[in-house]
């Protein structure tokens, strides 16, 4: 702080250059985007779009690694404290908003109705928790690593431990899943085989990172930032102009969910909707018949198919007729288990159809007052533990490390919020606008000319949006229409009568998106074997280049790792990243802020307490998951086993509380802690104290 | 390293405006959240109050507490004298 006015010189001069900086890329990239938009009015393939966007953004976010390369320490691990608030604010946007964010949300909110906000609202809520109880103070704190903060604050190498597999743990359940994303978005848009399209996207992720770790990941991911958020807000606006007339339709949208409510009403009553609803209440009656009749009805159904087969050639029937028969023959289940299967399938599909549409703006519908209860706790329950986990993911906490002051800090939190929050706040509106688009003009339209935006996307993945005919009566009817959740975003443009262009600029926002979470987490990995195993424990007197070596090597490793996981398609891999939160709340929050608020929290309260939260919660997730279950071979039936209804995905609920008590009650029973620590707290809470000491690393 | 009298007041200070800020956070998502059911009949510009709160109004009041906090703290550490170099 000597050369605090030089020093002080510099970082404003550096901010501006920076502002001017990306203000050109920006520019930049919306003149690629024009240039492309005419190629396309001149006749360029929707394909080539899809490659120039692809390859054009990789190759600038390898230009902004290669260019960030260092062989320097503190650089190496938070970009040499030097990120202006404003900047470190994008940055997190994009480290925290995922493909999950970018993509599924939306989808998410369409389907879910207001009990899907409970993670608009975890998501940002999370980061109140971050600016009052945890980034001023790691800043001031200032080294590298969570488990830094857990080594030094309760000494020795034991919570420092905890600390790391914490933070592996609940980094690696989540970087699979960001890999698996980038995985979907390259295959969708260039056509390769999804292995391929894993590993051509861990390519993109090691451009970012391997050079300049934190560095380069600083600066790709603010790249990344501003082109996700042209990508998610272009068309929405689009979409606002065309629906409610003005291009800010989070300020007037309630109109349009107020048709939609209406609408609602009309499509639950209306008898076409009855009438397709109970042919599927029929179909899953009649799955269920044979399920009962197992296995006798295998037989039974099997001579059934090959009968009609024969009857219609007998009878010389329509060659499609006979084809139609010959394929349900052909793809009959081969046994009577395989049947079992099918049948269950058919059952829970036809299942899911017979219930009349789910009312968008009403809190936890359910059938009686107990359903409903029981979904408000979890709807709260899942609120807090997004937001416990929100503030306690080392891959967020660790960016606070890299802004040049406290002050800053404070004020980079509210930037990235900021930053989180328009797309946060864009996506129920979107979600609103389309459902609204669906009610309005494909119910009720003819089949004979649908929307062409129905008729291109049923076209490529039936598992996105497929409408059938069912009662035959030429109209499209709600319950006709099935609809995978990431098509509400991937089919705005096309709603919203943009070119494709807008639609290579989304999947292109798409991969920004999944790109910078993954560099993000991927880093943590790798820093917290490099930096708190290797350097702290294992070999404390490795040279700065040494250190370096490992630390890209690791790097390495962890990255082909997670995507050789991710190339398996691992099941239930949103259950995976919901677990991270879960988690990440349980282990970190209540060591963390103890830490920093009550000094006599000492080393045998904090492990004790990491220990315990992570336990409870695993725990808990073991007993009622249905894919954990059967990992462990777990007795009892869910039911029996749930703790006040409350869901898996929650566990946190239980792990949170019990860290804190956990964390009080041993410390109170042990010794205090030491001077030195008591010192260290009145250090981080105090941005300049007199005769203070020195924690920062190097 | 001494703390006077003065530090203890600025962290006092500290953990009361901490204290009136999480009240809000609470208030706005999880009292809401709560009675969401009943809320739900009162409606502005087509908006149910707690739809609303959740999709944009409760956001918007997390980043507006935050950078209040931000701009208090970094006052009282001017004030309390804490504050750090000469960054502006």
């Amino acid at each position: 702080m000597s050369n605090g006015a030089t020093q002080a010189f510099s970082q404003k001069a550096f901010a501006q250059a920076l502002k001017k900086y990306y203000g050109f890329y920006t520019g930049g990239f919306v003149g690629f985007v024009i240039v492309l938009g005419i190629a396309e009015q001149l006749g360029l393939p929707n394909r080539w779009i899809g490659y120039a966007f692809l390859f054009a953004t990789i190759l600038l976010y390898a230009g902004i690694g290669v260019m960030s390369r260092t062989a320097d320490v503190a650089e190496y691990y938070v970009a040499g404290r030097r990120v202006p608030a404003l900047f470190n604010g994008m940055a997190t946007g994009a480290d925290w908003m995922s493909a999950a964010s970018f993509i599924a949300m939306a989808g998410g909110l369409y389907l879910g109705g207001y009990d899907g906000l409970a993670f608009v609202m975890g998501w940002t809520g999370g980061y109140c928790l971050v600016a009052f109880f945890l980034a001023p103070y790691l800043r001031k704190f200032g080294q590298f690593t969570i488990p830094d903060f857990l080594g030094a604050r309760y000494g020795g190498h034991i919570p420092r431990m905890v600390g790391m597999f914490a933070a592996i743990l609940c980094s690696f359940t989540y970087v699979v899943a960001q890999i698996y994303g980038v995985g979907i978005i390259t295959t969708r848009f260039t056509g390769v085989d999804f292995q391929v399209g894993v590993f051509l996207g861990l390519a993109g992720i090691l451009v970012c990172s391997f050079l300049g770790g934190m560095r380069a990941v600083t600066w790709t991911q603010v790249a990344q930032y501003i082109i996700l958020i042209i990508a998610y807000l272009i068309p929405l606006a689009m979409l606002g102009v065309r629906h409610v007339s003005f291009p800010v339709p989070h300020v007037v949208y309630g109109f349009a969910l107020e048709k939609v409510t209406q609408a609602e009403k009309r499509i639950t009553a209306d008898p076409k909707e009855v009438e397709v609803r109970n042919i599927f209440k029929k179909r899953a009656d009649e799955a269920d018949a044979k399920l009962k009749a197992l296995p006798g009805s295998y037989a039974a159904e099997k001579a059934a198919v090959e009968k009609k087969l024969a009857d219609l050639r007998a009878a010389n029937a329509a060659p499609a007729e006979i084809k139609s028969a010959e394929d349900a023959v052909k793809s009959f289940p081969p046994s009577a288990e395989a049947a079992k299967k099918k049948w269950e399938g058919d059952k829970a599909a036809a299942a899911a159809r017979t219930a009349p549409p789910r009312p968008h703006a009403m809190p936890f519908p359910g059938k009686d007052e107990k359903a409903r209860d029981i979904a408000r706790k979890n709807f709260l329950a899942l609120i807090f533990c997004l937001m416990v986990g929100t503030a306690a993911l080392p891959h967020i906490l660790m960016r606070y490390y890299t802004t040049p002051s406290v002050r800053e800090a404070r004020v980079s939190v509210t930037w990235s919020l900021f930053f989180i929050f328009l797309l946060y706040f864009s996506a129920p509106v979107l979600a609103v606008l389309v459902k609204y688009e669906m009610y309005q003009f494909v119910v009720g339209s003819k089949f004979a000319d649908l929307p062409r935006w129905v008729a291109n996307w049923s076209a490529v993945d039936r598992s996105l949006l497929n409408v059938v005919d069912i009662n035959g009566d030429g109209i499209v009817q709600l319950a006709e229409i099935t609809l995978g959740g990431d098509i509400i975003v991937l089919a705005t443009p096309e709603i919203a009568k943009l070119p494709y262009v807008i639609s290579g600029l989304v999947a292109a926002g798409g991969l920004a998106a999944a790109l910078s979470t993954a560099d993000g987490l991927l880093l943590t990995i790798a820093n917290a074997l490099s930096h708190d195993l290797y350097y702290k424990i294992i070999n404390p007197h490795a040279s700065t280049k040494t250190r370096l070596t490992v630390a890209k090597m690791l790097l390495l490793v962890v990255a082909v790792m997670a995507a050789s996981v991710a190339a398996q398609k691992p099941a239930d891999i949103l259950f995976l990243v919901s677990a991270a939160f879960s988690l990440a709340a349980a282990g970190f929050f209540p060591a963390l802020t103890l830490g920093i608020f009550w000094k006599r929290a000492n080393k045998w309260g904090a492990t004790l307490g990491m220990l315990a939260g992570v336990g409870i919660t695993f725990y808990y997730m073991c007993i009622t998951q249905p894919w954990l279950r059967k990992v462990f071979n777990v007795s009892g039936t869910i039911a029996e086993n749930t703790w006040w209804d409350i869901s898996p995905i929650s566990a946190g609920i239980f792990g949170v509380p019990l860290g804190f008590i956990v964390i009080i009650v041993v410390s109170l029973l042990t010794p205090a802690p030491e001077k030195e620590v008591q010192e260290l707290v009145d250090h981080v809470r105090y941005p300049v104290l007199e005769g203070d000491i020195d924690t920062r690393g190097a | 390293m001494q703390l006077t009298e003065k530090h203890r007041e600025y962290w006092r200070k500290n953990l009361i405006v901490t204290s009136i800020l999480v009240f809000i956070w609470f208030v706005v998502t999880y009292v809401i959240g709560y009675y969401a059911i009943p809320l739900t009949e009162i409606t502005f510009m087509g908006w149910p109050i707690p739809f609303y709160m959740g999709a944009q109004g409760s956001l918007a009041i997390y980043v507006l507490i935050i950078w209040f906090y931000a701009s208090y703290m970094n006052k009282l550490d001017k004030e309390y004298g804490v504050h750090e170099g000469e960054d502006e």
